[in-house]
């Protein structure tokens, strides 16, 4: 799957958590979840049982602590379809 | 100089009506909220009726967002939200929509136990070994106060936010708890009210006491029988009632519509003693309750025009109509008029007090006294102390309402009563 296909996915799942609609219409790749989106810090532990969800996979503890960001969000999905 | 506390907001979520028009029209003509659930008869429930409001996703979208509504499964909160909202904005006040709190608004919101779908769904999670599935919002929806969490993040309140929990005296002990905040000066509003859930997981502790009644599976709009003689336990109800109290000087200040007033009321316990045990009134202290009411609000016993009993439709009524009789020193014709809501309603719980205080508001600020359905026969033992035509069988639009006393009673031989007048400048 591209970069560009899974942010495409990406943007489906954190939309109904966005509070910064701007950094949502403008979400890259450098986008950060917190500051840039404004996600309610609580809702990130949401965000990451929806991708386990959508790709079905298992998001371990250590790479939950570092998903704050698309970039890597992505770099995790992609590992772990790897695994899979 | 205590503050006079008046009523400028109204908000309801009834088996048998949502919303303060809809309730307003229900309530006067008798209709009926109870119906036949299945779900409870496919699990061998002996009382297979019940009351639950009927909600749709359009109006749910109306007060929650997407967001709050993705995992949730709590209907108590919903049903709170649903009466909270709608009273704040009936008095006339808007969505806080600041980055400021509102320092002199809070909430006192009761229920009696909160969430037990939300809990039952998490405790199936849990036991399974998916903890991590539960998501962020399994503590907030399932916290005993989360019915005041959410209303005082929606509204952004910044006094008391808190939620009060004494059983079926729940929502009526939030009234008089937000009373005496306001009367003491130490908030301009508050919004007061009870929530409660509903379904088997609730109701089947109550369903197993043999409290609930179930001769009635067939003719569910007669199953709920306050001060009949063929009453046979109580029909369990859910829903939600709000008011929303502020301070004469507040409301005025405002240019508020003014429901009505509080003018007093008094919360007791009979430390299950005597008659008293962990599901029976003390009747002494069923007593002390309504006179210390009756003293706190400063008015002679024969003032009070109607009673808007607890009457749950089980063999207490006839102890609570000697209570009141007892307690005002009136009886047969002098007796005031009596009546209950739950003929129409059911037993609603930790909403009970809530949902019929806001009714007898409505009747208090319009003129009326909604009829006490499901009672044409009389039980002998309530005939015996006051004269039948004390309880009304028919709605009566009168203008002569001024005072109602509204009392509660819970598990745990806990008590408490509210005195309402008409608001008169």
């Amino acid at each position: 799957m591209s970069t560009t296909e899974l942010i495409e996915k990406l943007k489906v799942i954190v939309k109904p958590y966005v509070k910064n609609e701007e950094g949502f219409k403008n979400m890259t790749e450098e986008s950060d979840f917190l500051n840039d989106l404004k996600i309610n810090s609580a809702n990130l532990v949401d965000v990451i049982l929806d991708i386990e969800t959508e790709f079905d996979i298992i998001i371990d503890n250590e790479s939950m602590e570092k998903m704050l960001n698309v970039k890597a969000a992505i770099e995790i999905i992609t590992t772990k379809l790897g695994e899979k | 100089m205590n503050n006079r506390v008046v009523i400028t907001g109204l908000g309801v979520t009834s088996p048998n009506a949502v919303g303060i028009p809809a309730f307003t029209q229900a309530i006067k003509n008798g209709v009926s909220g109870i119906r036949f659930f299945k779900a409870l008869e496919d699990l061998h429930f002996s009382c297979c009726v019940g009351g639950i409001p009927t909600i749709s996703e359009e109006l749910k979208l109306q007060y929650l967002s997407p967001l709050q509504l993705k995992n949730f499964n709590s209907n108590g909160i919903l049903y709170g939200c649903i009466a909270g909202i709608d009273a704040w904005k009936d008095a006339g006040l808007s969505i806080n929509e600041s980055a400021d709190a509102d320092w002199d608004s809070g909430t006192v919101f009761g229920t009696g136990s909160p969430a037990v779908e939300k809990l039952r769904e998490s405790f199936y999670k849990i036991a399974a070994g998916n903890v991590k599935t539960l998501g962020s919002t399994a503590v907030s929806q399932t916290m005993a106060s989360g019915i005041s969490a959410y209303l005082g993040g929606i509204l952004g309140l910044g006094n008391l936010v808190t939620t009060n929990s004494s059983a079926c005296c729940t929502g009526t002990e939030a009234i008089l708890m937000g009373f005496e905040r306001i009367q003491s000066g130490k908030a301009k509003r508050m919004l007061v009210g009870g929530c409660s859930d509903d379904g088997p997981y609730i109701w089947g502790g109550f369903d197993a006491m043999k409290v609930m009644a179930y001769k009635y599976n067939n003719t569910p709009e007669k199953a709920s029988r306050p001060m009949s003689a063929t009453a046979a336990g109580f029909v369990p109800g859910s829903g939600a009632g709000a008011l929303l109290l502020e301070s004469l000087s507040s409301a005025t200040e405002r240019g508020a519509k003014i429901y009505g007033e509080v003018l007093g009321g008094a919360m007791n316990a009979g430390g299950q003693r005597g008659t008293g045990s962990m599901t029976a009134p003390n009747n002494e202290a069923v007593q002390r309750c309504i006179k210390g009411a009756v003293e706190n609000a400063g008015i002679d016993p024969a003032e009070i025009d109607l009673i808007n009993g607890h009457l749950t439709a089980t063999t207490k009524d006839a102890a609570e109509i000697n209570n009141w009789s007892a307690a005002l020193n009136r009886k047969e014709n002098n007796f005031p008029y009596i009546h209950s809501l739950k003929g129409m309603t059911g037993h609603c719980l930790g909403a009970a007090g809530a949902v019929e205080s806001v009714a007898a508001v409505l009747g208090l600020h319009e003129g009326f006294i909604f009829p006490s359905v499901n009672c044409e026969d009389i039980h002998p033992d309530i005939a015996a102390i006051i004269n039948a035509e004390k309880i009304p069988q028919k709605l009566i639009e009168t203008n002569t309402l001024q005072v109602i006393a509204k009392a509660s009673f819970g598990f745990g031989d806990v008590n408490s009563c509210i005195i309402f007048k008409k608001y008169n400048a």
